[in-house]
């Protein structure tokens, strides 16, 4: 019965949102006066989609074998977190999740942006009801979660080990609330175009759902990459994999978006620039769902391989991409011209953090895809990795930074002081720095050296727009630009210390013999078999010490079961200055076992900054809230 | 100086106009020597393949090829495909599902001597998570040996 109600909820969500879409259609076009039944139908189809996922969960949570998804994905004996996350650890699950997630961004469109003019606010729960349709539309015709087995099974064939980790209940959440957050930025476009209204007070109602999606989007990305590094025993925080890049798209594109649409509400500037940015996230994210859920690519997150379902997303996508862009050169023109503004202010420097963000946006989008369309054409096949990647955005990821440091220091409209100076201490922490690296670390390659150098400028100088003001009477959003910076700085000094400093040991040792790595002495004590709920390991267990105490670590290999696999499991011991990072391998006749150590100066602040981002985001949002709360009272 | 309204969004068109256009030039630069090809043994025994530049070997690890080297971190053994074989010498740690008789993808440089020196494995996860150059090579090699009988 659990299932039949939440494919139910589901038929009357998909039809909730055609009526929907067919009343915000009247209303645009006039025959229709009252706004009331548009939003109120946005805000059940969200509770149905949302019915619909507490259902999935409740099947999961019970193991109930008479589910078809169930019994692919899951086991009786799986502990009880993971049966729950493993709802949507495959395909049709996580399509649910990102429903749910359109539908409830739909209803809380609804519910929250009621200062908006109506022909706006209805035209654009009107494109959230056409997105929403479509997607139904492809979970019930292709990839429906709730459909049965019979007879039931008698057991499950369990999830995937690899994603059998905490990380799998934060991780794809949190992303999806990223990527579809977006699609109310790209409706809210939609509408004000259709509707005429492109001003300052979209950019307001806008402002809020592009950076509530990016924080999500920041932090999913930041815990994604921690998760790899950790359970994949690679070292890496990053491959430059297409399922990470279709994250980072999107992220790039709202990143450039988030600075455009504060331009719009500031200055009421760059209005047709801000709506294809708008357009574009939310393409990105649809870009990325087709790479990661057509099953063109493989991954641990590519779940099926099923072409029907590739070709209905291509066509969902190409419909919604080609619409929007169509509007766009049909409305464009007709916007009213934006406020204009000097070369050298910070509405500038907004354009040319925008365009930087574009052409890099646009060297992964080619990147990523380029494998895709070579194969297609030619049936060759290849792959495009990190030399790629790192050769070609890395250096305007650099300029990027650059900008960072000066683009806050401008002033709207025009900048007659000479911010250069204030500059100057933070250019010379950056001179020095470069200066030290190429004599201290010549080995280390040149992008590594520009990032620590960049890091070493650009941490204080993200602090210099806080300096002379009373910090209680700074504005929360200015501090979150700040320490959101910051955290940008942070996380790049972590990056080019990551490859600049690591070191790395393979080796085959006996019990009780020594490594060493970087500063590190690792002494081998010896192995023993361990179990956990569904699998078994064996464990060795390695003394480090560096002069002071000793830290035990104890990386595994495990073996699953139920499906049957290994893994390895790494055990990572963090320090203030670093991580070691050990992993064990296989044994030989003579008794020795292959251990790989690597020493990894600084590394954590790789995803300390990508917290201090999403916290950053965080504290600008609660100062917007808050202001527009103030106001809200006042009227 | 302020811009005129129209001046300015002419500008702005060809910013954006340049942007495009630059991402795409740059990346064409990137992708001409920074691809890497997949070849299969039969491809490179054919010397389709040229010697030093970054690529993947994709195949079957033959059965009773592997050995480990004595220092016990280096293995050798030999990628076939029915057609062609290929050997690999690999620094590290072989991932879980490394076995005789099962496919992998090795990422690596064809060494001047012909043997594959790989940097990293990927081997076949399982039947939901294989590479999709192995997929259709599997496929292919079953059609292949059902024409052969």
């Amino acid at each position: 019965m659990i299932a039949e109600a939440g494919l139910a909820a589901l038929w009357l969500a998909a039809a909730l949102s055609l009526l929907g879409l067919f009343l915000s259609v009247l209303h645009v076009r006039g025959t229709l006066e009252a706004d009331r039944p548009v939003r109120a139908l946005a805000i059940v189809q969200g509770a149905m989609c949302l019915f619909a996922f507490a259902m999935l969960l409740l099947v999961f949570a019970r193991t109930d074998l008479s589910v078809a998804l169930v019994v692919e994905n899951s086991h009786s004996e799986k502990p009880f977190l993971y049966k729950v996350a493993g709802a949507w650890g495959n395909h049709e699950g996580s399509m649910l999740l990102w429903v749910t997630v359109l539908g409830l961004s739909g209803a809380a469109l609804a519910t929250f942006s009621r200062q908006l003019p109506s022909r706006t606010l209805i035209a654009a729960l009107g494109a959230q009801a056409a997105l929403a349709l479509g997607f139904h539309a492809f979970l019930l015709g292709a990839s429906n979660p709730f459909a049965r087995l019979s007879p039931a099974a008698p057991e499950g064939r369990g999830l995937n080990p690899l994603l059998q980790d905490p990380g799998l209940a934060f991780h794809p959440p949190t992303l999806y609330l990223g990527y579809v957050g977006l699609s109310v930025a790209f409706s809210l476009a939609v509408g004000a175009m259709l509707a005429g209204d492109v001003d300052r007070r979209l950019a307001r109602a806008m402002r809020p759902w592009v950076l509530g999606a990016w924080i999500f989007l920041t932090l999913g990305i930041t815990a994604g990459s921690y998760w790899a590094y950790y359970e994949l025993g690679w070292g890496g925080w990053w491959f430059w994999d297409p399922v990470e890049n279709a994250s980072l798209m999107p992220w790039l594109a709202a990143t450039a978006l988030l600075h455009s649409v504060a331009v719009l509400a500031a200055r009421n500037a760059l209005k047709a620039w801000t709506m294809m940015l708008a357009v574009i996230a939310f393409s990105m994210s649809m870009v990325g769902t087709f790479l990661v859920r057509s099953g063109i690519l493989t991954s641990v997150h590519a779940f099926a391989v099923d072409p029907t379902r590739g070709a209905f997303l291509l066509l969902l996508l190409g419909i919604y991409v080609s619409a929007a862009f169509a509007l766009f050169a049909v409305r464009a023109g007709s916007l009213r011209e934006g406020a204009p503004f000097e070369p050298v202010s910070r509405e500038a420097g907004i354009v040319v953090n925008n365009l930087l963000l574009t052409v890099i946006l646009g060297i992964v989008f080619i990147g990523t895809l380029y494998p895709l369309f070579v194969e297609a054409l030619s049936g060759e096949k290849l792959s495009v990795g990190a030399p790629y990647f790192n050769a070609v955005a890395g250096p305007l990821a650099i300029l990027l930074g650059i900008l960072l440091a000066v683009g806050p220091l401008l002033s709207w409209r025009r900048e007659g002081r000479p911010i250069l100076r204030k500059l100057a201490l933070p250019a010379l922490f950056a001179a020095t720095a470069l200066v030290i690296a190429f004599f201290a670390i010549p080995q280390a390659s040149l992008l590594s050296k520009f990032g620590l150098a960049l890091a070493a400028g650009l941490i204080p100088a993200s602090l210099v727009p806080l300096i002379g003001r009373n910090p209680l009477r700074t504005p929360l959003a200015t501090w979150g630009m700040a320490i959101a910076h910051m955290g940008a700085a942070v996380s790049v000094a972590g990056m080019a210390a990551d490859s600049a400093f690591t070191t790395e040991r393979l080796t085959a040792v006996k019990p009780g013999e020594t490594v060493s790595v970087g500063p590190w002495l690792v002494a081998f004590q010896g192995i023993s078999p361990v179990a956990g709920p569904n699998w078994t390991a064996v464990e060795a267990e390695l003394h480090a010490s560096r002069g002071g105490g000793v830290s035990v670590l104890r990386p595994q290999t495990r073996f699953f079961t139920s499906p049957p696999t290994e893994t390895n499991e790494a055990a990572i011991d963090t320090f203030l200055n670093g991580q070691l990072y050990t992993v064990i391998g296989r044994s030989d006749e003579e008794g020795r076992w292959q251990l790989r150590l690597w020493w990894k100066p600084l590394v954590t602040l790789i995803w300390l900054g990508g917290g201090l981002v999403g916290f950053g985001g965080l504290l600008a949002f609660a100062g917007h809230a808050r202001r527009s709360w103030r106001k809200r009272l006042a009227q | 100086m302020i811009a005129r309204p129209k001046h300015q969004r002419l500008v702005l068109v060809v910013l954006a106009v340049i942007a495009v256009l630059g991402a795409v030039l740059l990346a064409m630069w990137g992708l001409k020597d920074r691809a890497a090809y997949f070849y299969t043994p039969a491809d490179i025994v054919a010397g389709k393949a040229s010697e030093g530049k970054a690529m993947r070997l994709g195949g079957m690890v033959e059965r009773g090829s592997v050995r480990r080297q004595s220092d016990g971190i280096t293995t050798r053994f030999i990628v076939e495909d029915g057609e062609g074989r290929v050997p690999v010498t690999y620094r590290g740690i072989l991932p879980d599902l490394f076995r005789e008789g099962s496919g992998l993808v090795a990422e690596g440089k064809l060494g001047s001597d012909r043997t594959f020196v790989a940097d990293n494995i990927l081997a076949k996860h399982d039947e939901r998570y294989m590479p999709p150059e192995l997929g259709n090579q599997a496929a292919e090699h079953k059609a292949g040996q059902t024409l052969k009988r």
